[in-house]
């Protein structure tokens, strides 16, 4: 069994929520991903989510954006990226996720790309400019050695695609909570919660909520319709300030008791 | 074969193509598709559109027999497809105002677009004031700098234009906003994409917006020299001036056909925007397409003269063409582009835009190597105005 199905199957036993965290492969320099994801274990995140560093980043607002180049600066290569997990993976026993635009992948050969991620100890994948009208290019590969490719659902999608959708999925669905791109919001739209509990519904697997999520009050509150959340622009701005504390306020806060 | 029943349901040219889109956007795309095959076949819609470029943009424009620079090249007859002399200096207007039309059908009153030159942006923000449509424009602040009269045209006309400072700052980041900006306000937003790229059904709306320059441009030819020419020729950065031009010709095997992409400071250098020429396919924009880009596949800047050509990418019914070998792609530099505005400006009283005159450039060397009795009709894209500053601050002028 994947780690990502073995964990949520956990996760439902004991009735616990999920978190998410999200970093950026190569910003800081690869060295110090070793540290920021046993970091984030520690703290109880449920999975990571690493970020592959992309040129042209169109669903990420400016701090992902941001750390995208900052790690490009450096001079880091998916290759490097994939060496680097294989030698980390010993001692991180949570599920890993890489999240990536197509191109850096087709560059890779997505043939290579998926059996070399598979033998580093990735478990699944998000490609946020793969719709599924277009994921044939590369499910055959990532089914073959087992990689879930994580299929995002929208505030814009209907019922029946939707549908199509959550019955396609692997490991997650991830239940995207803006029309727009990842970075911190204030606000969520007023009819979010009757849309998660709608993708609740319909979906056979959890259903976790990502995009503009940044507060413990926005983990409580978004929780009560569904099984986890994803943050990622609120870790990348903390971590850049040190701010470790506040990375734990928000994992603790999937561990409070659901109102 | 057939190549003129492309792209396939899926939208795709061949490998080529597609819908590689952030999933918010995928029902906007689904429903524009859905609204332009109905527009598409109503008479209503086409008619308006019709008399528009008939009224408003002044259709059909002449196809010129550019008889001094005949002479001045020595060979084959060179005819221009007089673009310019649009309402709004150049052809982008055919497909705008398309567009334009199609967002009030789908009931959106907002547009955003993108712009490099500046007049995709002049373009869209003056079908935006015909139709009364809220605008918004992106544009990199590199091209601002180099367009600086067309950033004010689009203000005259109401839009909002908005600097774009990320990466090269030119028409690729333009475009990385103009979706992001989609992305947050697609409820009540239609971009309205300027070239034959991004994805489907796009490079098939511009195509078929733009197809109107080819259709003139054929019967146009007839009439005069009661045979089709043996060669066309267009420039092209993303590609809706060539599409437009290339499409009715493609099944006419006997008419050769050239694209004319910008080489920049030369192929050899990293300077250049020779998609085709020095690229690998990959995905950017929403579709599969020939990019350049490192071997990381991370996109690389573009570099011409002319901010219109200034794009890493290539629309994917070029890179289609490309591959079956049914265009011919080329490349112009700089200074050729440069030699070639100045020799048009002084053969014919007709100064073309910097984008166009990569096409007369490559033109002027095939008309050598053509038979008096052959004909070359090479697509006059836009008029040269607004690259003046660009130009005088290349080659200098009289002070003051």
């Amino acid at each position: 069994m994947n780690r990502i199905e073995k964990v949520f199957k956990t996760m439902k036993v004991e009735g616990r929520k999920a978190f998410v965290p999200y970093v950026m492969a190569g910003d800081g320099g690869l060295a110090s991903l070793k540290e920021k994801l046993v970091f984030l274990q520690e703290a109880g995140a449920t999975a990571i989510e690493i970020g592959i560093p992309f040129s042209d980043p169109v669903a990420d607002g400016p701090v992902i954006q941001e750390a995208g180049i900052r790690a490009l600066n450096t001079g880091v290569t998916l290759q490097e990226i994939v060496d680097c997990i294989r030698e980390i993976r010993p001692i991180i026993h949570i599920p890993l996720i890489f999240m990536t635009y197509m191109n850096p992948l087709l560059a890779y050969g997505l043939e290579r790309f998926s059996r070399d991620i598979q033998t580093s100890g990735i478990d699944g994948l998000i490609i946020p400019d793969l719709p599924i009208e277009e994921e044939e290019i590369i499910t055959a590969y990532l089914d073959e050695v087992k990689i879930e490719l994580i299929r995002l659902v929208t505030l814009q999608s209907p019922i029946e695609r939707m549908e199509e959708i959550t019955k396609r999925g692997k490991g997650f669905v991830y239940a995207v909570t803006v029309n727009g791109i990842t970075g911190t919001r204030a606000q969520f739209a007023t009819h979010l919660s009757s849309h998660l509990k709608k993708i609740k519904s319909v979906s056979p697997l959890p259903v976790l909520a990502g995009f503009g999520i940044s507060t413990p009050e926005h983990v409580e509150e978004i929780l009560k319709y569904c099984d986890g959340v994803i943050v990622g622009t609120k870790i990348i701005e903390l971590m850049e300030a040190g701010n470790y504390e506040h990375i734990r306020a928000l994992i603790d806060a999937t561990k409070l008791p659901i109102a | 074969m057939t190549t003129t029943t492309l792209p396939d349901e899926k939208g795709h040219f061949g490998m080529y193509g597609g819908r590689y889109v952030p999933e918010t956007l995928m029902q906007a795309i689904i429903e524009l598709e859905k609204e332009y095959e109905k527009a598409k076949v109503d008479p209503s819609f086409q008619n308006e559109l019709n008399d528009l470029l008939r009224d408003y943009v002044g259709r059909e424009t002449p196809l010129y027999y550019a008889k001094n620079l005949t002479k001045y090249a020595g060979g084959g007859k060179i005819y221009l497809k007089r673009e310019d002399l649009n309402h709004t200096g150049a052809h982008k207007i055919n497909n705008s105002l398309g567009q334009a039309l199609l967002t009030k059908r789908m009931g959106k009153s907002k547009v955003v677009a993108e712009t490099g030159a500046g007049q995709h942006g002049v373009a869209t923000a003056t079908a935006c004031a015909l139709l009364n449509l809220e605008c918004v424009i992106f544009m990199g602040e590199e091209d601002i700098l180099r367009q600086q009269l067309n950033v004010f045209r689009m203000e005259i006309l109401g839009a909002k234009v908005i600097s774009v400072k990320s990466g090269s700052a030119t028409l690729k980041d333009a475009v990385n906003e103009a979706l992001r900006y989609w992305v947050s306000n697609v409820e009540d937003t239609h971009y309205i994409l300027g070239s034959a790229m991004g994805p489907h059904p796009f490079p098939k709306i511009v195509r078929d917006f733009q197809s109107v320059i080819g259709q003139e441009t054929k019967l146009q030819f007839m009439k005069k020299e009661a045979k089709l020419p043996e060669a066309v020729v267009a420039c092209i950065g993303g590609g809706s001036n060539a599409i437009g031009m290339f499409y009715p010709f493609l099944e006419d095997r006997e008419v050769r056909l050239y694209g004319v992409e910008s080489a920049g400071l030369g192929l050899h250098s990293e300077k250049h925007a020779a998609s085709l020429a020095k690229g690998k396919p990959g995905i950017l924009h929403g579709a599969y397409m020939y990019l350049l880009q490192n071997q990381d596949g991370q996109i690389q800047e573009a570099h011409s003269i002319s901010a219109g050509l200034d794009y890493p990418g290539i629309g994917p019914e070029h890179c289609y063409l490309h591959d079956i070998e049914r265009v011919k792609y080329d490349a112009i530099t700089d200074d050729e582009a440069l030699e070639a505005l100045q020799v048009l400006s002084k053969t014919e009283g007709i100064i073309p835009a910097l984008e166009s005159a990569h096409a007369i450039s490559y033109a002027l060397k095939l008309a050598k190597e053509m038979e008096p009795t052959e004909h070359i009709v090479v697509c006059l894209s836009g008029r040269g105005d607004k690259d003046m500053e660009a130009v005088r601050s290349k080659i200098g002028g009289v002070k003051a």
